[in-house]
């Protein structure tokens, strides 16, 4: 026999897909990702231990960090409630709202930063409300929460989408029937069946905050220690041509975010794999 | 416990699915609410449920005797099962069905050993009990149903609502659910109403049958009323295969096709137009002319089954249905093409539309 196979493809065989897949993630993603690491062994451990922990750095990373999981916390919340709205009610202008989900995919993010610092600055239309109360949006960390959870937004809410379609009505008129109370349908039935769903928008909508960079810093002001985000902090090093410095903290945000990204993917694993396959 | 229900209507924007319904459940029997689709009877049953509200000037839906139309559907303890199973997909077979017990406020919420034992009891009467562990998605079809079925009863409901329960099942897998459902109403009697657009399902399974059409009831009795003794032309038809000629009534007798035969049916109705209903297995075969039968000639022939399905015409071109027995059928050593008398054995007119308004 020429050709031993087991299955049927259209694809042509597993060898050459595989092969295909590892040198294009190679490419793309692990040598420049070893390149960094490699640039960054230039300190040694000292130094790169001494770099990082540098005040200015530790907070940044802390602003980073914190800000990031406060957006997509935000977003997680009420990106199910839009992604509820949208697909469980039909109403006018619905394909319109549904299109303007994806804007802050689309919109350049300097555009964005720009866009949300003229609305939320102290002359701004929602800046001049917020000023009264003592909250100041603009240069100040909560500006970078603002923007951080604006282009966040969709990866919650496209994520989550295709897994409320396939909730049926059926399923809370079954549980409502059998005696529960709202709260408890939706904590019991409707939440569990979409939790891995929402962890996976959780995620990307996190791991996207944490790069982002361009429409943060015209809304942050990018005070150091106070709002200057780690992104930016490379930049800055970059441009006083400190390249060892700038891949330091590279390396701490790829190993921490990587970190991260595997919890919750052990988490996701844990809440999906239940009604999968096998228990 | 009995279910009544008075005079309930419900409309979709302009479209009348219940025109005013009252209907009577009859205590630890199985109903079976049994029309086509559109019928009104899946929304019928969401009412009682509690899962539809119906119209403003509605009836009362009592529940023996106590009026629930103005309870949820979370206060009127009905068990309801699905066509498509509903089943909680993250749960095990055992949480899906405890889900109706842990739900309960505290106070009311059995022990945790009490509901186990429950739970194992409920798998065991619905012949899962080894499949506690399991996922909705490693069971087939009509194990989930089954499950669905334990969950339902788990919450002790006064009555059991059933919306297509083996609608999505195969058909070798549906014929053995309901025999089962069946033997299993007959163990625990519980007062339970089903829908169905399967007439077969219908008068094997159920002690009542409603026969719905265009959103009213059409006919309530057993299912050897409504199959030998239908009401309407509409239950006639629905029930059943049966051959539809048109035909008059003049001085007490039927006239169709050439044939003339008295009729006890025909006495009491006016002269007119009518429509003249004969089911397949009331029709005779004969070799020789006789008054009362029509000559017809054989035009196919379906043998594969208990008796043999003859598709006869006339020489006028009016084609209808004969079931005869495999042995009339080799005796009479019947073949496409061959002549024969057919002759009429019973058959049926409905009152038109003229004696129902004078009435």
């Amino acid at each position: 026999m020429r050709w031993p196979r087991r299955r049927h493809s259209v694809l042509p065989g597993f060898g050459l897909t595989l092969g295909f897949a590892v040198v294009y993630l190679s490419l793309v993603a692990l040598i420049p990702m070893a390149a960094l690491f490699l640039r960054s062994r230039g300190l040694g451990w000292g130094g790169f231990w001494e770099t990082v922990t540098t005040p200015r750095v530790l907070a940044a990373c802390r602003l980073s960090f914190g800000a990031a999981l406060i957006a997509a916390t935000i977003n997680a919340v009420f990106g199910f409630v839009v992604a509820w709205t949208l697909t469980r009610y039909r109403f006018f202008g619905r394909r319109l709202v549904d299109a303007l989900i994806d804007l802050p995919f689309a919109l350049p993010t300097a555009v964005s930063g720009i866009a949300l610092t003229t609305i939320y600055a102290p002359t701004g239309w929602l800046g001049r409300a917020l000023e009264p109360l003592g909250i100041k949006a603009v240069f100040s960390p909560l500006g970078v929460v603002i923007a951080l959870t604006f282009i966040g937004l969709p990866f919650v809410v496209r994520t989550l989408q295709p897994a409320l379609e396939d909730l049926e009505v059926e399923v809370e008129e079954a549980a409502a029937s059998l005696g529960a109370r709202r709260r408890q349908t939706f904590r019991r039935v409707i939440l569990p069946a979409v939790a891995p769903a929402l962890l996976t928008g959780f995620a990307l909508a996190f791991a996207r905050a944490l790069g982002e960079y361009g429409s943060v810093v015209f809304i942050s002001g990018n005070l150091p220690g106070k709002t200057e985000i780690a992104p930016l902090l490379i930049v800055t090093q970059l441009e006083q041509y400190d390249y060892e410095g700038a891949t330091a903290i590279a390396v701490l945000l790829l190993v921490v975010s990587f970190v991260m990204l595997l919890v919750i993917n052990a988490l996701q694993r844990w809440s999906g794999g239940r009604h999968a396959r096998g228990a | 416990m009995s279910i009544t229900v008075e005079n309930i209507s419900k409309s979709y924007g302009a479209f009348r699915a219940l025109k005013g319904v009252s209907l009577e459940v009859p205590d630890a029997r199985i109903t079976a609410l049994l029309g086509p689709s559109g019928s009104g009877k899946t929304t019928l049953l969401r009412i009682i449920a509690g899962l539809e509200a119906p119209d403003e000037g509605s009836g009362p839906i009592r529940f023996h005797q106590e009026d629930v139309a103005g309870r949820r559907v979370q206060e009127r303890r009905v068990g309801f099962v699905f066509q498509h199973y509903a089943l909680f997909k993250h749960m095990t077979v055992f949480e899906n069905v405890a889900f109706g017990l842990r739900v309960r406020p505290k106070h009311e919420r059995p022990e945790r050993a009490v509901i186990d034992r429950k739970v194992h009891d409920l798998l065991q009467l619905v012949q899962l009990d080894g499949m506690a562990h399991r996922y909705p998605s490693q069971l087939s079809g009509g194990q989930r149903q089954r499950v669905a079925l334990a969950r339902a009863l788990a919450v002790e409901p006064r009555v059991l609502l059933l919306d297509e329960p083996f609608g999505a099942l195969d058909a070798r897998v549906r014929k053995q659910l309901r025999v089962w459902l069946r033997r299993l109403h007959d163990e625990i009697a519980i007062t339970s109403l089903f829908v169905t657009h399967d007439q077969d399902e219908a008068l094997e399974v159920a002690d009542r049958v409603v026969v719905m059409n265009e959103g009213r009831i059409e006919q309530a009795g057993s299912p050897e009323e409504v199959f030998h003794d239908p009401a309407t032309e509409f239950v006639m038809n629905f029930l059943g295969h049966v051959n539809v000629f048109d035909g008059r009534i003049e001085d007490g007798k039927v006239t169709f096709a050439s044939v003339q035969v008295e009729h006890p049916d025909a006495a009491h109705l006016h002269a007119g137009p009518t429509r003249v209903f004969i089911r397949p297995h009331e029709l005779s075969l004969h070799l020789l002319p006789r008054s009362d039968s029509l000559p017809a000639r054989v035009t196919g022939i379906h043998a594969a089954g208990p008796a043999v399905r003859l598709t006869l015409a006339t020489e006028a071109g009016l084609v209808f249905s004969a079931d005869v027995s495999q042995d009339v059928y080799r005796s009479l050593k019947v073949a496409v093409g061959g002549r024969f008398w057919v002759q009429p054995r019973d058959l049926r007119v409905f009152p038109g539309i003229a004696d129902q308004t004078r009435d």
